[in-house]
C-alpha cells in the first residue's frame, strides 16, 4: 500500500518538477539569512566604488545645465559608450545573480532566457533604434505622438512608462535589499534607503551623464568579473566543455542518488510507522511524500537538456514574445538611443551593446556549471547549509562561486560589482520615470510645450526625489512579498502597451490617435489583469488554491500583444475623423524624417 | 520642413532607393532573427528531446552548440546589418540631404 501511496506521489511530484517558476530569473527573493560577520573587502570596495561614482556626478553636475544635457546627456556620447552603458542598464543584478543561478538549478533552461532576453536587441537595431533616434528628443513618447494629438498620447506613454518603471524598480529595490543584507549584513530597511539615496544624487545632480557614466563603469566591472570567474571555471576543467558539462551531470547524479536513499529511508521509516498504528504516521508518511517528490524531481532533472520551462507550449511562446519585444519597448532602455549624436552612432550603439549582453550571457552559463562542480563536494561544504542548500539562497550561486575560484578578495569585489549593478539599473530607470514626468506629462500636457526650461528641469528632479522616496517606501512594503511576477509583468506589460504603439506610430501610415491610446491601454490592462487572474499572482501572490486560477497561463503577452495590435488596427481604421485624416497626411514628413534625419535633435558639443 | 522639400525628396530616386533598399534589408533580417528564435522556442516547446541529444557521443547536447550559435546569430546579424547602414545607406542618406538642401 506504501509503495503504490509511493508511486501515486512520484506522479504528483513528476508535475510539480515540470511547473518550475517562469520567472525565477526575474528577482532576488524569497527569505534571505543576514550575513553576521562583516565583509570588509567587499564593504572597502564598495565605498571605493560609490566615492569614485559620486566624484563623476560632481563632474557631471557641473556640465549638466540644459534639459538636454539633463535627459540626454547632452547627446554627446559615443556609439561605444553607449552599447556599454545600455549593457549596463540591461545586465541587471538579477539576470547576473538570477540565470547564472537558474543554471546551477536547471541547467539548460537558463540558457532559454538568456536567449530571450538577447533576440530583442537585433530587432531594436533594425526596426526601432535609427528611427528612434531621429524622431524623438527625449522620450520614447516623443515618437509616439509625433504626428498624433499630444495629450492622450504622452498620458498613455508616461503611464505606460511609469507602471513598467515602478514594477521594474520594486524588484530591483526588494533585490537590492536582501543582497546587501547577505553580502555586506547590513540590515535590510537601511539598504533599501541607501540604495535610494545614492540613486537619488546620481540622478537629481548628475542627470543623464552621470547615469550614463555609471553604468559604463558598472559594465566594465561586471564584465571583467565575470570573465575572470568563466576563465576559472574553463581553466579548472581543462578548458573543456565536454569535462565542465560531464562534472556537472556528475554532481547532479550523485545528488540525485542522495535523495532517493533520503527518500527509501523515509519510506521505510513510514511503513514502519503504520505497520505499528505509531501516532506519528501521517507526519511519517508526509516526509516520506516529500523525500520521494525531491528524489523524483532530481532523476527526472536533466541539466543538458530543456525541462521545466517546456511544461506549456504556450508559456514558452509566450514568454518568449515578452522577452523579445518587451526588451523593445522598455522605456530607460529606449531613452539610452537619444544620448547619442545621430542615427549612426544609435545603431552602432546596439550592436555593440549586443556584442557584450551576448558575450555576458554566454559567461554566466559557463558561470552556472562552474558552480554546480566547484560548488559540490568536499570543497563545496562551506557555502551550503546542513540540509545542502546555498547560503543565502539558491540566487548566491555566482557569488559563492567568486569565492570558490578567488578567495575573499574577489568575492568583495564581486558582491560590489552586484551593488554597483543594482545602482547603475535604479539609476536608469528613476531618470526615465521622472523624464515621463517631466517631459511628457508636465512639459507636454500641462505647459502644452511651452514650458520654460529651468522649470522642466526643477520639477524632473523634484520627480527623482518623489520616485526615490517612492521605491524606498515599496522596496521596504515589498520585502516579505514573493516579488518573481515582477520583471515579467514588467517585459508583458512593455511588450503589450509600449511596443505596439511605438512600432504602429512609426511603420504604420494609417494609425490615428484614437487607435494608438486604446490600443495602448488595451495591452496595457489586459497584461495586468491576466496576470493577476493567472497562476504566478493569483495562486503564489494571493494564495488561492492551486487550480482556481481563471487564466490558466503564467505569462500572458500571446494574448495582450495581439489584443493590442488588433485593437490599434480596428480603431484606426474605423477612426474617419477629421484629426484622424490629418494624422496620417503627417505621416509621409515623418517617415521622411525617420529614413533620413532631416530635421533631427542635433549633440550639444560639451562633452 | 516645407511642402516642396518633401515632394522634392519622396520623388527623388536615392531616395526611393534608400527606402527601398533599407526596408527589405530590416524587414529581411527581422525576419531572419525572428525564424532562429521561434523555431527554437518552438522545439523547446514541443520537442525538447531533440536538444537533448548527444552532440557526438558525450554528454554534451546539441541543445548547447546550438544555443551558443543562436547568441552569435544575434550579434553578427546585428553586425551585417550595421554594416551595410553605415556604408551603403550612409552614403544614399547623405546624397539625399544634400539634394534636398539645393
Amino acid at each position: 500500500m506504501i509503495k503504490s501511496n509511493l508511486q501515486r506521489l512520484s506522479l504528483a511530484s513528476l508535475m510539480l518538477a515540470s511547473s518550475l517558476p517562469t520567472w525565477a530569473a526575474g528577482a532576488i527573493e524569497g527569505a534571505v539569512e543576514k550575513r553576521h560577520d562583516l565583509n570588509l573587502p567587499a564593504i572597502v570596495m564598495f565605498l571605493i566604488f560609490v566615492a569614485f561614482t559620486l566624484g563623476i556626478t560632481y563632474w557631471a553636475a557641473r556640465r549638466t545645465k540644459s534639459a538636454k544635457d539633463f535627459y540626454a546627456a547632452g547627446g554627446g556620447i559615443s556609439g561605444f559608450q553607449n552599447g556599454l552603458a545600455i549593457a549596463g542598464d540591461y545586465m541587471s543584478a538579477a539576470s547576473f545573480l538570477g540565470i547564472s543561478a537558474m543554471v546551477f538549478g536547471v541547467g539548460y533552461d537558463g540558457l532559454i532566457y538568456s536567449i530571450g532576453f538577447l533576440v530583442g536587441w537585433p530587432l531594436i537595431t533594425f526596426l526601432i533604434a535609427e528611427r528612434l533616434r531621429n524622431l524623438g528628443k527625449y522620450t520614447f513618447a516623443d515618437v509616439a505622438s509625433y504626428r498624433l494629438s499630444q495629450t492622450p498620447v504622452r498620458i498613455f506613454a508616461a503611464t505606460g512608462t511609469l507602471v513598467v518603471v515602478a514594477l521594474y524598480l520594486i524588484a530591483q529595490m526588494v533585490g537590492a535589499g536582501k543582497l546587501i543584507q547577505v553580502l555586506f549584513g547590513l540590515d535590510y530597511t537601511y539598504a533599501v534607503i541607501l540604495v535610494g539615496i545614492l540613486m537619488i544624487m546620481y540622478v537629481t545632480f548628475g542627470g543623464m551623464l552621470a547615469t550614463t557614466w555609471v553604468q559604463i563603469i558598472k559594465a566594465i566591472l561586471l564584465l571583467s568579473g565575470a570573465s575572470f570567474m568563466a576563465f576559472m571555471v574553463m581553466k579548472h576543467v581543462g578548458f573543456s566543455f565536454e569535462t565542465l558539462f560531464q562534472q556537472a551531470v556528475a554532481v547532479k547524479h550523485a545528488g540525485a542518488e542522495a535523495l532517493a536513499l533520503k527518500a527509501n529511508v523515509a519510506a521505510e521509516a513510514a511503513a514502519t510507522a503504520i505497520s505499528s498504528n505509531a501516532p506519528n504516521a501521517s507526519a511519517a508518511v508526509a516526509s516520506a511524500a516529500a523525500a520521494s517528490k525531491a528524489a523524483v524531481a532530481a532523476a527526472k532533472a536533466n541539466i543538458m537538456a530543456p525541462g521545466g520551462l517546456v511544461s506549456n507550449p504556450i508559456d514558452a511562446i509566450s514568454l518568449g514574445m515578452a522577452l523579445m519585444f518587451g526588451t523593445a519597448g522598455l522605456p530607460h532602455i529606449l531613452m539610452r538611443f537619444f544620448t547619442v549624436s545621430n542615427a549612426k552612432e544609435a545603431r552602432k550603439s546596439v550592436f555593440y551593446a549586443t556584442g557584450f549582453i551576448g558575450y555576458f550571457y554566454i559567461l554566466t552559463f559557463i558561470i552556472g556549471f562552474g558552480a554546480i562542480v566547484l560548488l559540490s563536494g568536499e570543497a563545496g561544504m562551506k557555502f551550503k547549509e546542513v540540509s545542502g542548500a546555498l547560503i543565502g539562497g539558491s540566487n548566491m550561486a555566482a557569488i559563492h562561486l567568486s569565492d570558490a575560484v578567488g578567495g575573499d578578495y574577489f568575492l568583495g569585489f564581486i558582491s560590489a560589482v552586484a551593488f554597483a549593478t543594482i545602482l547603475a539599473v535604479v539609476a536608469g530607470l528613476t531618470l526615465s520615470g521622472a523624464s515621463a514626468v517631466s517631459h511628457d506629462i508636465y512639459a507636454s500636457v500641462i505647459k502644452k510645450g511651452k514650458a520654460n526650461e529651468a522649470d522642466e528641469i526643477r520639477v524632473s528632479k523634484l520627480t527623482t526625489i518623489a520616485l526615490g522616496i517612492l521605491a524606498m517606501f515599496l522596496g521596504i512594503a515589498f520585502e516579505q512579498q514573493n516579488i518573481a511576477f515582477m520583471v515579467g509583468l514588467a517585459f508583458s506589460i512593455a511588450a503589450s502597451a509600449n511596443f505596439p504603439v511605438l512600432i504602429m506610430s512609426m511603420f504604420w501610415k494609417d494609425l490615428t490617435t484614437r487607435g494608438a491610446v486604446t490600443g495602448g491601454f488595451v495591452g496595457l490592462i489586459t497584461a495586468l489583469t491576466l496576470i493577476i487572474l493567472g497562476p504566478s499572482v493569483w495562486v503564489e501572490v494571493l494564495g488561492h488554491e492551486k487550480g482556481s486560477e481563471w487564466f490558466p497561463y503564467k505569462n500572458p503577452t500571446i494574448f495582450s500583444m495581439t489584443l493590442a495590435f488588433i485593437t490599434i488596427w480596428l480603431v484606426s481604421v474605423l477612426d474617419t475623423s477629421k484629426q484622424a485624416a490629418e494624422e496620417r497626411a503627417k505621416f509621409l514628413p515623418q517617415f521622411i524624417r525617420s529614413m533620413t534625419g532631416i530635421g533631427a535633435e542635433g549633440a550639444t558639443d560639451k562633452h | 520642413m516645407q511642402d516642396h522639400t518633401i515632394e522634392r525628396i519622396q520623388q527623388n530616386p536615392k531616395f526611393q532607393e534608400l527606402v527601398r533598399k533599407k526596408s527589405s534589408l530590416s524587414w529581411l533580417l527581422s525576419f531572419v532573427m525572428l525564424a532562429i528564435y521561434y523555431g527554437f522556442i518552438l522545439v523547446v516547446a514541443f520537442s525538447p528531446a531533440t536538444l537533448g541529444q548527444s552532440l557526438s557521443g558525450g554528454v554534451t547536447t546539441i541543445g548547447i552548440p546550438i544555443g551558443v550559435l543562436i547568441i552569435l546569430s544575434a550579434f553578427v546579424i546585428t553586425g551585417i546589418y550595421v554594416r551595410r547602414a553605415n556604408t551603403e545607406f550612409d552614403q544614399l542618406t547623405r546624397e539625399v540631404v544634400e539634394d534636398a538642401k539645393k
